[in-house]
């Protein structure tokens, strides 16, 4: 090739990272949890805008408040929500408040493999502890066995899986070890990560449950949706009425009925009363900075959050998620006025 | 460097190339300034790992590299869970690569004919571009299930007594980090032996077999050590490789930022806690924390590479590179 | 009684050097064939033209990260070559002295920095300054890699150009840049050339170094200064994940990824057969 045909195809080469005008895209990360739920609204919602393309990325709920606190993100997610010195964090850096957007509702479930064990296990918030504390070491301890009394456990050690990254699942399931837990509150307490004291890591909800699938008398934690689609076997928990009660979209969604939901949409639904209710559900939230300069942007998101609390609601139970309460849709819908450009 | 430059004959004045070579200054100071400017950016990198890491160091400092409690719950952090890891996966892969690959060197380099020594190597170096995350992909659905399934269970027989063979095998352990590491280090073992035993006179094998040695004999006692320093060379190559490796390894080692007790247990290095937590640490004090390792790993990577200097350097100086 | 003795460690010994060697060269086959089996069965014509689909739906492609991929190596190259090659010039044709030492001190440290440390390197140069994920930062943290190779094989290409050649065109009054230019790195240019494929190759497959400047992305990235996916880097999300489906991809990608390294590879050490016998 002459010099200057080589040029050429080298300068074609550059010309195909020219902006494409007309083309307005956001960047979100955050939480794994909800990430087929939002890969899906966000892939719908550029159908209805194709001039819109919002990217999301799912690396941890640590990740999302990290990245829309340093502002390398346009928006973020978490399960869990931000704590006092994440907001102040927050208010220092970008001089601004961070606001706190409910999207689903989803459900953290113990899923395990036990080669040979089919049935559905019965599982008490002790039995949990104990086992994520490294106290429970086999399967067939009565602290498990005695809620499964028809079930065949083996005597082999139990595998604990958890997560590697910071996350808003481990947040939740943490939060509702340590309300059920004194020793776990103490000893390990509640965090997007936390030092745990067994087991291996699995990286995001996706290489916990693939670490389950792979690992033989294992027992970890994933977001319900991850179970379902990958056909494992999960457990029922003992919720606070005595119920054991397996994590679906009605009893998620009971879990939420009787919440208090606070002006700022940070609230803990693990443990609740209620007889069909789920105990370790939760929110998950889009965390949006109270001030967005970019007219364009602000647009692009307010615009979302509405059309996420109208159409995108209803498409929430084909992938296993369970919608919000009206009343929290309502109240959002107010809230959203609160996304200012100044 | 001459005075002025020539005259350009005038066909072929003012086309890019001739406009390019304007004169020895121009050209000396163009590429002293590439030069300085990796110099700088050097600099910049370890100045950037420094400034990153001032929130960590100033809140732990040697205790840093002595504690091993990495809690990101109550803000305190420890590098020893992850140098141990670090520095037992690259030795470990080494003890598995280096017998291998030095036999398979020295196969190459005296008994293969030179047609079939040339084209194993070639294919076996071929091994050294294969990237990363592929031997990851490989390691986590091809090598895991086969250790679990055949040859840890084989190896219990025999040494599981030991207590860091000891042990539940989860599939995703330090063992199966380091025989990843292994395969992954072992064509650099093979190719630069290689090339230093060819690189042997052939009079000193030839004297030593007029003296009634064995081929074997002649090869362990004569060959290999006079190329000793290569041979070296080649090791720490692959060592450096070794405590740098981030996706094979965290994709297989279990990614738990404790010490294990034994080798069947999942682990944790440098690189491989790096690449999980960095984009996700939520305070600054966590970040500050992951790039101190990064200055850390960076620190180990310095002294390797100054030991494996020294140990060349007097390592005899009779033999070739 | 030890003629024989010595004879068996003999024969034993070499055979194991054999065993070794077969050994390695299995593992090779094992590698390539399984990768190369599952990759060829899960490629399809969606891989390479369709976006990544939501999780759970069907018929999703890498087209993105096959581009992503494609942009990031330009810059990569834009940025690694010139320095490296310029380097290798300097250390080469001027290089005595002090400062020339450390340069190549510096360079064999930089080679030997981690690549997830040149990731944070350029988080903390790029990402954070720009606050935002880029391909601009993705591409220079490759283009950092790319350095320390680029500039050692062309410091050795060019030393190995004969100083005969050099005097030759002195004499026949050539300056020092001319004769560097004109004489010297053409007769060195085959080998730098595959040298800087080789490099090239090599950071194609990086992936730790992506995770935190070019994150990924599940659309198109136009422009330079948004964030893109990248094949090694998708390989490596869909791999940890549970999906099937996601899994299958993993493979076709990690196929292609090998398949274009491997090719690469191949010609660059094939040119550079040529061009070493050529030089005799």
């Amino acid at each position: 090739m002459t010099r200057r045909n080589s040029l050429a195809v080298f300068v074609a080469l550059g010309c195909i990272g020219l902006p494409a005008f007309g083309q307005l895209s956001l960047t979100g990360a955050g939480a794994t949890f909800p990430e087929p739920m939002y890969t899906k609204w966000f892939d719908d919602y550029r159908k209805v805008h194709p001039d819109v393309q919002i990217n999301y990325q799912g690396i941890g709920s640590g990740g999302g408040i990290r990245g829309v606190t340093e502002g390398t993100v346009d928006f973020g997610a978490t399960d869990g929500p931000m704590t006092d010195e994440q907001l102040k964090a927050f208010r220092d850096k970008r001089g601004c408040g961070v606001l706190h957007f409910p999207t689903v509702l989803g459900g953290v479930v113990p899923v395990y493999n036990i080669p040979g064990v089919n049935a559905e296990l019965d599982f008490t918030p002790e039995a949990l502890a104990g086992i994520f504390l490294g106290k429970i070491t086999r399967w067939n301890d009565p602290a498990i066995a005695n809620a499964n009394p028809k079930v065949k456990l083996p005597g082999n050690d139990i595998i604990v899986v958890h997560r590697s990254d910071a996350s808003g699942t481990t947040y939740v399931w943490v939060d509702f070890l340590s309300k059920i837990s004194d020793e776990w509150k103490t000893k390990v307490g509640r965090n997007t990560a936390v030092n745990w004291p067994t087991g291996l890591g699995g990286s995001k909800n996706e290489g916990v449950a693939g670490q389950v699938k792979q690992s033989a008398n294992s027992i970890g934690y994933v977001e319900l949706i991850y179970a379902a689609q990958n056909h494992m076997s999960f457990g029922r928990v003992r919720n606070s009425s005595g119920v054991f009660v397996k994590a679906s979209l009605e009893s998620v969604t009971a879990a939420a009925a009787g919440v208090q939901m606070p002006d700022d949409f940070r609230v803990s639904i693990t443990n609740p009363t209620g007889k069909n209710a789920y105990p370790i559900a939760s929110f998950t939230w889009l965390l949006v900075p109270e001030v967005i300069k970019d007219n364009q942007k602000r647009d692009v998101i307010t615009g979302f959050l509405h059309w996420m609390l109208g159409p995108g609601q209803k498409l929430t139970d084909a992938l296993q998620y369970a919608p919000l309460p009206k009343m929290v849709v309502t109240k959002e819908e107010k809230a959203i006025a609160k996304v200012r450009s100044s | 460097m001459s005075a002025a430059p020539t005259v350009l004959p005038r066909s072929r004045a003012g086309s890019l190339a001739d406009r390019l070579r304007l004169g020895d200054p121009f050209a000396y100071t163009l590429t002293v300034v590439c030069a300085a400017s990796i110099f700088l950016v050097t600099c910049l990198l370890v100045y950037q790992l420094w400034l990153g890491s001032a929130l960590s160091r100033h809140k732990f400092g040697w205790e840093f590299i002595f504690s091993s409690t990495w809690d990101p719950v109550t803000e305190t952090y420890g590098a020893v869970p992850f140098m141990f890891g670090t520095v037992v996966t690259a030795i470990l892969a080494l003890l598995i690569s280096v017998p291998i690959g030095l036999g398979a060197a020295i196969f190459l380099s005296e008994m293969a004919l030179p047609a079939i020594s040339d084209t194993l190597t070639f294919l076996i170096e071929l091994l050294a571009a294969v990237p990363s995350v592929i031997y990851g992909l490989l390691g986590i659905f091809l090598l895991v299930p086969v250790l679990e399934s055949t040859v840890v269970p084989a190896l219990k027989s025999v040494i599981g007594f030991l207590p860091i063979f000891s042990g539940p095998f989860y599939g995703v352990s330090l063992f199966s980090a380091s025989v990843v590491l292994s395969i992954m280090i072992v064509p650099f073992i093979i190719s630069v032996s290689r090339e230093v035993l060819l690189a042997v006179p052939v009079d000193q094998r030839e004297a030593a077999l007029s003296l009634g040695a064995t081929k074997w004999e002649t090869t362990w006692q004569v060959v290999v050590p006079y190329a000793k320093r290569g041979i070296y060379g080649s090791i720490f190559l692959a060592l450096a490789r070794a405590l740098g490796e981030t996706m094979a390894v965290t994709m297989v080692i279990g990614n738990t930022p404790h010490v294990p007790t034994s080798l069947l247990q999942p682990g944790d290095t440098i690189a491989s806690v790096i690449a999980n937590q960095f984009t996700e640490a939520t305070s600054d004090m966590y970040i500050s924390a992951l790039i101190e390792l990064g200055l850390v790993l960076f620190a180990i990577t310095i002294i390797i590479n100054g030991l494996a200097r020294l140990l060349i350097l007097t390592t005899g100086s009779k033999t070739g590179k | 009684m030890l003629q024989r003795r010595r004879k068996i460690v003999n024969v034993v010994m070499l055979s194991l050097t054999g065993v070794c060697t077969v050994f390695i060269v299995s593992v090779l086959f094992v590698i390539l064939g399984y990768l190369f089996w599952n990759g060829a069965r899960y490629l399809t014509v969606n891989f390479f033209t369709k976006l990544p689909a939501p999780v759970g739906e069907a018929g999703g492609g890498m087209a993105n990260a096959i581009v992503g991929s494609g942009k990031l190596l330009f810059l990569a190259t834009l940025i690694g070559v010139p320095f490296g090659f310029l380097g290798g010039v300097y250390l080469a044709e001027f290089g005595t002295g002090m400062f020339p030492s450390m340069v190549r001190y510096m360079t064999d440290l930089l080679n030997g920095v981690p690549s997830i440390v040149i990731g944070i390197f350029a988080y903390g140069v790029v990402v954070a300054k720009m606050h935002h994920f880029s391909t601009l930062a993705g591409g220079l943290a490759l283009g950092v890699m790319m350095v320390p190779i680029a500039l050692r094989t062309t410091e050795e290409f060019l030393r190995g150009v004969p100083q005969s050649l050099r005097e030759g065109a002195m004499a026949l009054g050539a300056s020092k840049a001319r004769t560097i230019a004109t004489v010297v790195i053409p007769a060195a240019i085959k080998g730098i050339f595959s040298g800087m494929m080789l490099d090239l190759a090599r950071v194609a497959g990086e992936t730790a170094p992506l995770l935190f400047t070019s994150l990924g992305n599940r659309f198109w990235s136009p422009g330079w200064d948004k964030p893109t996916a990248a094949l090694p880097v998708m390989i490596y999300q869909y791999a940890v994940s549970p999906y099937d489906d996601w899994h299958r991809q993993a493979w076709a990608a990690g196929f292609v990824l090998l398949a274009l390294v491997l090719l690469v590879n191949v010609i660059a050490r094939l040119v550079l057969a040529r061009a070493s016998h050529a030089a005799g």
